[in-house]
């Protein structure tokens, strides 16, 4: 079995974010990048799926050059070989499920595992878009894959519960943050890693404009709540909801 | 063009409320557009939710009943939405940014080669449309435009009021997108989680509880907090991933998003994550005992407490008051 999974270098989800002062962007000084959250658990969940059925895991990063760090660390968990597809753009969905769209044409994987959604952009769009271009069912928000005879069963996780769906192969299934536990890389791993095969291409290569369909205009940082007060006891606390905030 | 299109929403043979809010977002719209809004209804005899949608502020419910429709499958979801956003000519087509919405609507943009806004919080036009919406886990809010025609929009639902009903009902009008259903794709099970309470994202008193609590037998004291107050009990990743609370109460970047009218985060330290899915409530109250945690940058009321001191004596205190 032929398994793709896609990895995003994003800014370090505990880090503050500032925004630059002319609001085009934020600033990038000194910022740390690793994997998107998500893709760690589609990564794992790509090689738990070839640990069990055995074939091959390709991973895909659409992002600077710098994104073979993410690459090589995929790689060291076991994915098999990469590909980077190199821009220094920051593309929209459309023209990520575009660029991945011919990647899949040309790799011809049984199954796609990626992130829900990436941590810096929080779009949640890029599978579903690309479902949609190869005519291909989806299993968004995946905390369970079972794949046997071509199909996969897939726990999802949604509003009000959960629920389950069988996608016929090939298929695209997004991880979400209980599907599995992302495991480190160990050393053998890294050095491992870093024999392993890692083409780059362009967009331009695989014919894809990436001209976006949603320009973003402008960065602003939201409204910062004020701290409050902290109060003595519960009376307080049952007096001030009561006769000062006016909700109980 | 210039119409809007809504998807509704619909669990169990009930309209969810989101939907409302989706509405008041596409009348928002509709407004600068100078076009109608319009829901479409995809179901299998859901007639009392065509009914209700008829005087839930829309020109026209268009209704595909069809037992394909039953069960939500993005796969046979997207190409009707795609049909019906065709037929009436849309140039907006949007639905709430639940787990539904996030799964088909950019199934439904690839399909009418729309660009497509993740969890809208604003539109305005200003020189064209521009909507707002917030990224980095609610850390960063940017403006973007559309450059397609047809524009696909998910609607953070808490920043836009429910639609009010109205007395005179919109016409409900049979349709058939004839695009029939998917191959290589089945539902098989819905398993929700039943509750008496109000679903979270709807409720007026949101009672959540974090790591600190220790144990799933503990989230009972929320739960009698949250019950007292006729509000919905909701928890952190941290504390659904150590299995004391379902997953469908995770609250945060990537759960659900509330802005109640009261919120209480219990033994909730006030991850940034978390932070993305509450910092809209209108009063925050924290109970931590550490005095250092970054719940209380963003509360209104904050009580330096053991919370198994201190829930139990609020919830008889609040009780006294209630009665
Ligand atoms: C990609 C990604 C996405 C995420 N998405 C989400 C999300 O959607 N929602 C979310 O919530 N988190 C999310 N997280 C996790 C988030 O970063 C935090 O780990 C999580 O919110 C912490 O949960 P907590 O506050 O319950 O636990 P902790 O951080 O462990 O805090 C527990 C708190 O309880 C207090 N405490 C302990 N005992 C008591 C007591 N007896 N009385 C009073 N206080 C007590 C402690 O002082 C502490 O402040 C995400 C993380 C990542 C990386």
């Amino acid at each position: 079995m032929k398994i793709l999974a896609t990895v995003k270098r994003v800014t370090d989800p505990d880090m503050k974010i500032k925004i630059k002062p002319d609001e085009t962007g934020v600033v990038t000084e000194g910022v740390e990048y690793k994997m998107n959250s998500f893709d760690e658990y589609g990564v794992e969940e790509a090689i738990s799926i070839k640990e069990e059925h055995g074939g091959e895991v390709v991973v895909v990063s659409i992002g600077p050059a710098a994104s073979t760090k993410e690459l090589r660390t995929a790689m060291a968990m076991g994915a098999d070989r990469a590909i980077l597809v190199e821009t220094d753009q920051d593309l929209d969905s459309d023209a990520v499920a575009r660029v991945l769209t011919e990647v899949v044409g040309r790799e011809e994987p049984d199954v796609i595992v990626m992130g829900k959604q990436s941590v810096d952009s929080d779009r949640n769009q890029a599978a579903q878009l690309l479902a949609s271009y190869l005519g291909w069912p989806q299993a968004t928000f995946a905390f369970n894959v079972d794949i046997s005879d071509g199909w996969a069963t897939v726990g999802r996780e949604v509003d009000g519960g959960t629920s389950t769906k069988r996608i016929e192969l090939p298929g695209i299934i997004t991880a979400d943050l209980r599907l599995n536990e992302p495991r480190y890389a160990s050393l053998p791993g890294i050095m491992k890693a870093k024999r392993k095969p890692l083409d780059t291409l362009t967009p331009d290569e695989l014919g894809v404009d990436i001209a976006p369909r949603v320009n973003v205009l402008k960065f602003e940082a939201p409204e910062e709540r004020e701290a409050g007060e902290i109060l003595e006891d519960v009376d307080e606390l049952v007096d001030r909801l009561q006769n000062e905030a006016n909700v109980i | 063009m210039a119409n809007v299109l809504v998807v509704a929403e619909h669990v169990d043979g009930v309209l969810r409320k989101v939907t409302r809010s989706a509405i008041t977002f596409a009348r928002e719209a509709a407004a600068l557009t100078g076009g109608n809004v319009e829901v479409l209804l995809l179901g299998s005899d859901v007639d009392n939710i065509a009914e209700e949608l008829s005087t839930s502020g829309v020109s026209r419910v268009l209704y595909a009943n069809d037992p394909a429709y039953a069960h939500y499958l993005a796969e046979n979801y997207a190409p009707a939405i795609a049909a019906a956003a065709e037929e009436i000519d849309a140039a907006i087509v949007c639905s709430p940014s639940s787990t539904t919405g996030k799964d088909m609507l950019p199934r439904v943009a690839a399909k009418l080669e729309a660009g497509m806004v993740s969890d809208a919080i604003s539109v305005e036009n200003d020189d064209g449309l521009k909507f707002r919406r917030p990224l980095w886990a609610g850390n960063v809010i940017t403006t973007v435009e559309v450059v397609t025609p047809v524009k696909v929009v998910s609607v953070r639902t808490t920043d836009f009021e429910a639609s009010e009903s109205t007395s005179d009902a919109a016409p409900v009008e049979a349709f058939d997108p004839g695009t029939g259903a998917a191959d290589g794709v089945e539902f098989v099970s819905f398993d929700q989680v039943k509750s008496e309470r109000p679903e979270l994202t709807d409720a007026e008193v949101v009672v959540a509880g974090g790591r600190g609590l220790g144990s799933g037998d503990n989230f009972e004291m929320i739960m009698k907090l949250a019950d007292s107050l006729k509000g919905a009990v909701g928890a952190t990743r941290a504390a659904v991933d150590s299995g004391y609370a379902p997953n469908d109460w995770q609250i945060g970047q990537t759960g659900k998003v509330v802005a109640p009218q009261l919120y209480f985060a219990i033994a909730i330290s006030g991850a940034i994550q978390h932070l993305a899915g509450m910092k809209g409530s209108k009063n925050i109250v924290a109970i931590n005992k550490d005095p250092e945690a970054p719940i209380f940058q963003v509360s209104d009321y904050g009580l330096v407490a053991d919370a198994f001191e201190v829930v139990p004596e609020l919830t008889e205190k609040l009780q006294k008051v209630l009665d």
